[in-house]
């Protein structure tokens, strides 16, 4: 069919410029003014941090800078950081391509049901799920009290240190990779599968030699935001006392009261970021063949004996990363409920998340938009720097995003200081990426032949735009809001400091009850903050069937 | 399409409700109704709180009340809140910082960001509870205190002093925070009663000890209870929070009377320089330092902090303060956090 379309285009209008062919043939262009005018507004504004950053270590930090590169620590952070994203990173994508693949193409029992409970680790927040873990598992926890309810006496073993964050990052940041696998896997003909059996090939060589390269762009985006997840994660890596830069950088924020060696750290971190954003690229970058081909229903592979030890192993994942946390934080809430506590359930924090998460979704979705065309459609190698640099606000610790939206808001944006304004500004900073994540690979999936047949039958570049790449991108754009919804309705830091006074959320409530020590307090609003993540999650994974 | 159409929905929803917030967003900071009216009427302060909204909202509550003068409250970690008070400089929108422990307090200071408090309520407290400069003044005490599983030992098996901790006996079996504010204040305290000599040796035999390291106060006494460890350093409040949501709760605490490790640490509030509304903050300070605040918060059985005032008792719970017998401190010197986050890097506590 890709064929078809160029020798249409060659018999067209010789005046109109349309991007011809596909894959590496493309010629790079121009992008008209109504996206890289919107789109260097949106780098801007993500540059915020990274000017902050700079102001801070220019600030007398050059000794500091020097000192901090010559402490051993620093570079023993730097491994663990590393180790840490590439393993959970790893992990992620091989327990989630699998799953996506199980999920989509098989006949696994379950798989629609399974399709979403496997998604919905997501929504739990790693400072909920490493304490969960911790109290269902380690010593004296339930699971230990529940072998000893059936008369064995065993002592579990801690989960902690490097063993303990890998565990709990996994578990709660696979689903990035699982739901881009899956977006690709639906969204990708299956014609290069169905020619690769017929040349011999059984149905795992199809999936390992045809399928799984086709994933790429897919596995490389929420690999992406796995590993910049990890580098600016701090709730999971403190309980699990294992020491990576952000939790070096809290620590300097919370005792040091010295902001300079915090921002030097963070500087270092964005250099990282830097060169893992670089590396995705080279990873995901077009090989051609990428494009969505239209023709080939998927065939469902049949599984065979097979299909119930998969089915079990997808259960298994649910019953730890799911079923688990929701278990422990309802036993604290029986707890609390039994010794007679007032559990007064704020209503207020249920609708502010909603508004926060929906107001955040829809800025970080309009933000993305421009970005990812230039990059995408556009293929301008400012574009693509546009798209890259969006990445640092994600891969940064909170309190360092939120802080130098103090710095900005006080200094320059002062009327909204401490309004929705700023704080829709501040998850537009954090989570761009996860919305840029999704329109780009939906984008990258539109043939730039259908824009040139559109453009060939006479329609504008806006018409082409309106009519043919704006309704394909917009599973793209719902899936990338979706997930920002779910990530902002988690987000503590940002909303603390800057959210106008009164505006408590569901995650502040956690965070306030279990600040103080109040356990069943904070079972209420966690298990509504999984639930409400859980609602768009759920229609979103539900919805992209066959 | 019903889920797209919901977007769309809400989408409208949100620009509507954006622009309204615009409409009404800078007022209650910088509008005309913040003026300090000599009627008092429409008065409104805001305050960073490092403090729970759980614990506190109450004394808010009643000074709006008593006075009509509305109070906004900014909850969030006393750090966090110390780090934006900073960034803000002479901009802040705060009138008054309520911290969880004299170092934050002592960092704002030094910055040049907290006003003189006047005499008459800076003398409503001991000497050593308040900035000797006179900048913040302590409105409670916490106290550090050893928690100990009940299933495990009697309370006549806890060490009296953080000293013995490092015996073989308790190798593996006791919980630490190197990460958190109150622990590093208490090491910043032996640093000064005891010498650095005497903190580093203690220190790296706790670690050579294999002393259990913890985020915080609360997950330390939630792994006593479940057997993880058998002993804690911890302050003395957050015991009875686990007491009251399960009164089967296995773990008690001693309260090390004449040790280090039972030094009282103080929160307190500073007003800030820059806020227009001095008299009305110095109003709030005085009404946390009334009798009748003070009674609540040595009342309040998930609060239970020692009241500063001079001459209010402690609740009945707790050990009066004079038979806690701390060592005396100048909380002033407390504020060399650097020299101990450094002692606590150096000896491998703080990778």
């Amino acid at each position: 069919m890709n064929q078809a379309v160029p020798s249409v285009l060659e018999t067209g209008p010789a005046d109109l410029q349309p991007a011809r062919g596909g894959g590496r043939g493309t010629p790079r262009r121009r992008a008209p003014v109504g996206v890289w005018l919107p789109a260097t507004i949106v780098s801007v504004l993500v540059s915020v941090p990274l000017v902050y950053l700079v102001v801070r270590v220019g600030d007398g930090g050059a000794a500091v800078l020097g000192e901090v590169l010559r402490d051993r620590r620093t570079w023993d952070q730097l491994t663990r950081t590393v180790l840490l994203g590439t393993t959970v990173t790893a992990a992620s994508i091989l327990l989630a391509v699998p799953a996506a693949w199980l999920t989509t193409r098989t006949d696994l029992p379950g798989r629609r049901t399974l399709g979403v409970l496997l998604a919905l680790p997501l929504v739990i927040p790693s400072y909920v799920g490493a304490f969960a873990l911790l109290g269902a598992v380690a010593p004296g926890g339930l699971l230990e009290s529940a072998l000893e309810a059936v008369g064995l006496d065993v002592r579990l073993p801690r989960p902690q240190g490097f063993w303990g964050a890998f565990l709990s990052l996994t578990l709660f940041t696979y689903p990035y990779v699982l739901l881009t696998a899956r977006g690709a896997l639906k969204g990708m003909g299956t014609a290069p599968e169905e020619a690769a059996r017929t040349l011999g090939h059984g149905p795992w060589s199809v999936f390992w030699h045809v399928t799984v390269p086709r994933l790429r762009p897919a596995i490389g985006a929420g690999g992406l935001l796995v590993m910049l997840y990890v580098a600016s994660d701090f709730g999971a890596v403190s309980l699990m006392r294992y020491s990576t830069f952000t939790r070096a950088i809290y620590i300097q924020y919370q005792n040091a009261f010295d902001r300079t060696p915090a921002a030097v750290l963070s500087l270092l971190l964005v250099v990282l970021t830097g060169l893992v954003v670089a590396g995705e690229w080279w990873f995901s970058r077009d090989r051609g063949g990428q494009f969505r081909s239209s023709t080939g229903r998927p065939a469902v592979v049949r599984l065979g004996r097979w299909r119930w030890l998969a089915a079990g192993v997808c259960w298994a994942v649910v019953a730890v990363a799911l079923v688990m946390p929701v278990v422990v934080s309802g036993w604290w809430l029986v707890r609390g409920i039994s010794s007679g506590q007032d559990l007064g359930f704020g209503w207020s924090a249920a609708l502010h998340s909603v508004e926060a998460g929906a107001l955040g979704a829809v800025a970080a979705v309009v933000a993305a938009l421009p970005v990812a065309l230039w990059a995408v459609r556009g293929r301008s190698r400012l574009g693509l720097l546009a798209d890259r640099v969006a990445h640092v606000g994600f891969a940064l610790p909170g309190i360092v995003v939120a802080l130098s939206l103090v710095f900005f808001g006080v200094r320059v944006a002062e009327p909204i200081y401490q309004t929705l304004f700023l704080l829709v500004g501040a998850y537009v900073v954090l989570f761009l990426p996860q919305a840029l994540g999704a329109l780009r690979s939906s984008l990258q999936q539109i043939s730039p032949d259908v824009v040139s047949a559109a453009r060939t039958l006479g329609a504008t570049r806006w018409q082409a735009f309106r009519r043919v790449v704006f309704p394909l991108t917009r599973q793209g754009a719902v899936a990338g809001g979706a997930l920002v919804f779910l990530t902002v309705v988690k987000e503590l830091p940002a909303t603390l400091l800057l959210a106008p006074i009164g505006f408590d959320t569901l995650a502040t409530r956690v965070w306030q009850a279990t600040n103080g020590a109040f356990y069943a307090k904070a079972a209420v609003p966690a298990l509504g903050l999984i639930l409400l993540g859980s609602l768009p999650l759920a229609v979103l994974v539900s919805r992209d069937r066959d | 399409m019903l889920f797209q159409r919901a977007g769309r929905g809400r989408l409208l929803g949100s620009v509507a409700l954006l622009a309204m917030l615009a409409a009404c967003g800078t007022d209650p900071v910088n509008g005309p109704t913040a003026s300090d009216s000599p009627d008092g009427e429409a008065v409104t302060l805001t305050v960073y709180s490092g403090r729970d909204e759980e614990l506190v909202q109450e004394a808010f509550d009643r000074f709006t009340a008593e006075t009509g003068i509305q109070v906004d409250v900014r909850y969030a970690g006393t750090a966090e809140l110390a780090s934006t008070l900073l960034e803000e400089g002479d901009a802040s929108p705060a009138d008054l910082y309520w911290a969880q422990d004299a170092g934050a307090l002592g960092a704002v200071a030094r910055a040049g960001l907290l006003a003189t408090l006047p005499d008459d309520i800076l003398g409503l407290v001991a000497d050593g509870n308040r900035d000797v400069d006179g900048r913040w003044v302590g409105i409670t005490g916490r106290a550090r205190t050893i928690a100990y599983n009940t299933d495990a030992l009697a309370a006549d098996e806890v060490p009296a002093s953080v000293l013995d901790l490092t015996a073989p006996e308790w190798a593996g079996r006791v919980g630490w925070a190197p990460g958190n504010g109150s622990f590093q204040a208490f090491v910043t305290a032996m640093r000064i009663e005891l010498g650095e000599a005497v903190t580093r040796d203690w220190l790296e035999d706790m670690l050579a000890n294999g002393a259990q390291e913890y985020p915080s106060n609360s997950t330390i006494v939630e792994a006593i209870g479940r057997g993880e460890v058998d002993l804690g350093l911890v302050n003395h409040y957050y015991l009875f929070r686990f007491l009251d949501e399960d009164p089967d709760f296995p773990v008690a605490q001693v309260f090390p009377a004449g040790d280090v490790g039972g030094m009282l640490n103080v929160a307190g509030v500073g007003v800030l320089a820059s806020s227009q509304q001095q008299a009305a903050a110095q109003q709030l300070v005085e009404f946390l330092l009334s009798e009748e605040i003070q009674g609540y918060f040595s009342g309040v059985r998930e609060e239970l902090e020692y009241p500063l005032r001079l001459g209010v008792p402690a609740s009945p719970d707790l050990p009066p303060l004079d038979e806690l017998d701390p060592p005396a401190i100048d909380l002033g010197d407390l504020d060399d956090l650097a020299g101990t986050l450094q002692l606590l890097a150096d000896v491998g506590a703080l990778e």
